[in-house]
C-alpha cells in the first residue's frame, strides 16, 4: 500500500476533513465497496479513477448519502461527525457536495429559484440568515461569469433542455453558489467537449482553498490535466488498490487499466 | 335505508313547496322550466354506475341523504367570518350565502358596459334576456344533477358583458355555505354572457363555513360572442363532507375564445363536469384542470368537448395528485359532428400518486362523425420521481421541502395554461398553500421501492 506516500505529501497543520473506514456497501444484495479507506484533508484534491463497474460512482453517492446504498460494514466521519448518520439533505448542509453524473432534469421549477432555495435552506442551518433575490443576484452574477454562462439559461426549469455541457457547468455553478467543504466531482469531464472541460475546470480550479477538499471521480487522465490532484487512488473491483501522487495517472493513462486490474487480482488471489 | 323511491318523493315534496313559495313572484316561464326539468329528474332518477357517464362514480351517498333546501329566515353572516376568503383584487365580487345573494357582504360597483346582479333580482324583470339563455343550454335530458338544478333554481349570478367590453381585473362569485342541523342542498345557478368582442374573467369559488353532509349543486350557462374572449375559474375549496356537483356548460360563437381552469381542491365527493359546445367556425376552447385529492375524497372530472363547427381546436390538460385513499377520475368525452371538418382536439391527463391505496381512472372517448379530423388524446400515471427527489435533497432542501416543490413543479403546468394576471395569481396562492398541506403529511417513500414502481406509465394515441 502507498499510504505513507501520502503522508510524505502532508504538512502538519492540516484538518482531517473526511475519514472513510473499512467501507462495505451493497447494492440489491450485491456488494458493490469491498473495504474502502480513505482520509482526506481539507485543501487535498483526491482523484478516485478506475474502470467501469469499480464503485467509484457508487463511493461518490453514498458520500452524497443516496439511500439506495445499503452501508453494511464501516464508518465515514466527515468534520468529526458520523455521516452516515446524516441524510442527504444534512450532509449538504454539512457541506457534502456532489456533481452529478447525470444531472437531473425538473420541470417547472426554476434554475435561479431552485439555488437560492438551496442556499437558503444551507444558510439557515448554519443559522445564517436567509438571502434575498438583492443580495443573491449579484454573487449569482459573478458565478455565472466564472462559469461562462448565459444568464437566459437560469430563467428556464432545471436543468431542463440543458445540453450535456451545460448540465456539467450547471453542477459546477451550484457549487460555486453553496461553497461546499467536500465537492465531489462524479465523472464531471465524460461527455465533455475540450472548451467544455476547460471552462469546467477553471470554475473548479478557482475553488480550489485551503479550507475545501475535493473528489474527482473519473475515469479517464484527460480531467486531471486540467485539475491536477495531489492524490491519486486507483479502484478497483470495490477496493482501493494503488495510492500516488499525479504521475499514478499518467501511468494509468500510459497502461490503461488492465496492468493494474492484473496486479488487484494476483494480491487477491494471495491467501493472507 | 331508505330506497331511491322514496328519496325521489321527498324530492316531488320539497319541489311542491318551494314551487308554491314562489308563487306570485316568479316567472311562468320560469315555473315551466322547472316543472319540465323536475320531470325529467323524475323519470331518470339519481345515476348509477351502470351508467357509462357515472361508470368511476358512485353517487349513492347523495341518493341516500335526506337533503333539505336552506331555511329562508337564517340568521345573516357577519362579514369578518368571510375574511379568509376574501379576493381584494376582484373587480366585483358577489357573495352568496346557501345560495342566497347577500348584497350586503358583495362589492359591486358599477362599471360601463358590465350588467352584474343577482338572478332572483333579474327575474323579477321583463324577461327577454334571461328567458333567451337560461336553462337553453344545459343538457337536462343527459345529466339528472342538471335537471335538479333547474328545478330548484332560484339564484345566482347573472353577468353580462357588452359588445366590445374588456374588463382586465376578475368577477368573483364566492358561494359559501354554512354549517346546519340537518344535512342542506343548495343549487346556485349562473348565467355569464358576453357579448361580441367582449373579454372577461370569471372566477367561481365554493368554500364552506362548518361541517357535515351537504349538497352543491351548481350549474353555469356561459355564452361566449363572436371574437369573445372568456376566462372561467372554477375553486373548489368545500370542507370534507360536502358533495359537489359542478357543470359548466359553454356555448361558443365563432371564433370565440374560452378556458375553462377547475380547480379542486376541497369537497368530499366532487363531480366536475366541463361541457363547452363549439358551435361556430374558428372557435378556441382550453380546458385546464388541477385536482388534488387525499384522504377518502372522490375527485371526478367529466369532460363532454362537442364540437359542431368547421376549424375549431380544443385542448384538455388534467393534472391530478392523489394521496391517501384519495380517488380521482378523469372521463375525456370528445364528440365530432359530421360538419366539424378540421377539427383539432387534444386531451392530456396527467397523474401522480403519492400512496399505494390512491386510484385513478382516465379514460378517453372520442366519437367522431366527421372525416377531415384531428384528435389525439394521452395520459400518464406517475410518482414523484426518486432521481429529482434526491437532487434537491443533495442541495441541502429538506425532504418535506423537496417534496412541495416537486408538486408545485407538477402543478405549475397547470398553473402555466392561465393567463398571467390577479386570477392566476389567486390560483397560485391556493395551489401554494394547499400543496403545504399535501406534502407534509405524505410519508417519504423508501427508495428502493420507488426506484421499481417509480416509471411512468403512459399512453398516447392519434386518432
Amino acid at each position: 500500500m502507498e499510504v505513507p506516500e501520502q503522508n510524505k505529501r502532508r504538512k502538519e497543520d492540516q484538518v482531517n476533513l473526511l475519514e472513510i473506514k473499512n467501507l462495505h456497501v451493497t447494492v440489491a444484495g450485491c456488494e458493490i465497496l469491498k473495504g474502502i479507506d480513505l482520509e482526506v484533508n481539507a485543501g487535498e484534491v483526491h482523484s478516485i479513477m478506475g474502470p467501469n463497474g469499480s464503485g467509484k460512482s457508487t463511493l461518490a453517492q453514498v458520500l452524497a448519502r443516496r439511500e439506495t446504498f445499503q452501508v453494511t460494514a464501516g464508518e465515514i466521519v466527515f468534520g468529526g461527525k458520523d455521516l452516515l448518520a446524516m441524510k442527504a439533505e444534512e450532509a449538504a448542509c454539512e457541506g457534502v457536495f456532489m456533481a452529478f453524473q447525470y444531472p437531473v432534469e425538473i420541470p417547472g421549477i426554476g434554475n435561479t429559484y431552485f439555488l437560492r432555495s438551496a442556499l437558503n435552506a444551507i444558510r439557515k442551518y448554519r443559522g445564517q440568515e436567509e438571502m434575498d433575490a438583492m443580495d443573491f443576484l449579484p454573487m449569482f452574477r459573478e458565478r455565472l461569469r466564472l462559469l461562462e454562462m448565459d444568464e437566459k439559461l437560469m430563467n428556464r426549469s432545471v436543468n431542463e433542455g440543458f445540453s450535456g455541457g451545460e448540465k456539467k457547468r450547471n453542477e459546477i455553478l451550484q457549487m460555486a453558489v453553496l461553497e461546499p467543504k467536500l465537492a465531489i466531482l462524479d465523472e464531471t469531464d465524460s461527455g465533455l467537449d475540450i472548451d467544455a472541460l476547460r471552462i469546467v475546470a477553471k470554475g473548479v480550479n478557482a475553488m480550489r482553498s485551503s479550507d475545501r477538499a475535493m473528489l474527482v471521480v473519473t475515469h479517464y487522465q484527460r480531467l486531471l490535466n486540467h485539475i491536477v490532484p495531489d492524490f491519486v487512488h486507483v479502484l478497483v473491483d470495490g477496493r482501493i488498490v494503488r495510492s500516488g501522487g499525479p504521475e499514478l495517472a499518467l501511468e494509468l493513462e500510459e497502461k490503461g487499466y488492465g496492468w493494474i486490474e492484473g496486479e488487484a487480482r494476483a494480491t487477491a488471489s494471495v491467501p493472507a | 335505508m331508505t330506497t331511491a323511491i322514496e328519496q325521489i318523493e321527498m324530492y316531488l315534496e320539497q319541489f311542491t313547496e318551494f314551487q308554491r313559495l314562489s308563487e306570485g313572484h316568479t316567472p311562468r316561464w320560469l315555473r315551466k322550466l322547472r316543472e319540465d326539468a323536475f320531470a325529467l329528474f323524475c323519470e331518470r332518477g339519481f345515476p348509477t354506475t351502470h351508467d357509462e357517464d357515472w361508470r368511476f362514480t358512485n353517487v349513492a351517498a347523495i341518493a341516500r341523504t335526506p337533503f333539505a333546501l336552506p331555511p329562508k329566515n337564517a340568521t345573516p353572516l357577519v362579514g369578518s367570518v368571510l375574511q379568509p376568503w376574501l379576493m381584494k383584487d376582484a373587480a366585483i365580487d358577489l357573495v352568496f350565502v346557501d345560495g342566497q345573494f347577500v348584497r350586503e357582504l358583495s362589492v359591486l360597483p358599477s362599471l360601463p358596459g358590465v350588467s352584474v346582479s343577482s338572478l332572483r333580482q333579474e327575474f323579477a324583470k321583463p324577461p327577454e334576456a334571461l328567458q333567451l339563455h337560461l336553462g337553453r343550454y344545459l343538457d337536462t335530458r343527459r345529466d339528472p344533477f342538471c335537471a335538479l338544478n333547474t328545478a330548484f333554481a332560484e339564484d345566482g349570478a347573472y353577468v353580462n358583458f357588452s359588445r366590445g367590453v374588456v374588463l382586465e381585473a376578475p368577477i368573483r362569485l364566492l358561494f359559501v355555505s354554512t354549517a346546519s342541523d340537518v344535512p342542506i342542498m343548495i343549487h346556485p345557478r349562473n348565467l355569464l354572457v358576453f357579448e361580441n368582442e367582449s373579454q372577461a374573467t370569471v372566477i367561481e369559488e365554493y368554500v364552506s363555513l362548518g361541517s357535515g353532509p351537504m349538497l352543491c349543486n351548481n350549474a353555469t350557462e356561459l355564452i361566449a360572442g363572436e371574437n369573445a374572449t372568456v376566462s372561467h375559474y372554477m375553486i373548489e375549496r368545500e370542507q370534507r363532507e360536502a358533495f359537489n356537483i359542478s357543470t359548466l356548460r359553454i356555448q361558443q360563437k365563432r371564433n370565440s375564445n374560452t378556458a375553462s381552469h377547475s380547480l379542486l381542491l376541497g369537497g368530499g365527493l366532487v363531480r366536475n363536469n366541463v361541457h363547452p359546445v363549439l358551435a361556430g367556425e374558428g372557435g378556441e376552447c382550453l380546458i385546464n384542470g388541477l385536482f388534488v385529492g387525499d384522504g377518502q375524497q372522490h375527485l371526478d372530472n367529466y369532460m363532454h368537448v362537442e364540437h359542431a363547427s368547421p376549424h375549431c381546436s380544443s385542448r384538455q390538460f388534467y393534472n391530478g395528485i392523489l394521496d391517501g385513499h384519495a380517488h380521482g377520475v378523469f372521463h375525456g368525452r370528445i364528440v365530432v359532428h359530421k360538419n366539424a371538418q378540421k377539427t383539432d382536439a387534444k386531451q392530456t391527463n396527467r397523474n401522480l400518486l403519492l400512496s399505494d391505496d390512491a386510484q385513478i381512472d382516465t379514460k378517453p372517448q372520442l366519437e367522431i362523425y366527421a372525416d377531415d379530423v384531428k384528435c389525439t388524446h394521452g395520459a400518464t400515471i406517475g410518482q414523484i420521481e426518486e432521481n429529482a427527489l434526491f437532487y434537491l435533497r443533495s442541495r441541502g432542501i429538506d425532504e418535506r421541502s423537496a417534496r412541495k416543490l416537486l408538486l408545485l413543479a407538477f402543478a405549475s403546468e397547470c398553473l402555466g395554461r392561465m393567463k398571467p394576471g390577479l386570477a392566476r395569481a389567486h390560483a397560485e396562492r391556493l395551489i401554494d398553500a394547499h400543496l403545504l398541506t399535501v406534502s407534509e403529511h405524505s410519508p417519504g417513500h423508501d427508495g428502493a421501492d420507488l426506484a421499481q414502481s417509480g416509471r411512468e406509465r403512459n399512453w398516447e394515441e392519434v386518432g
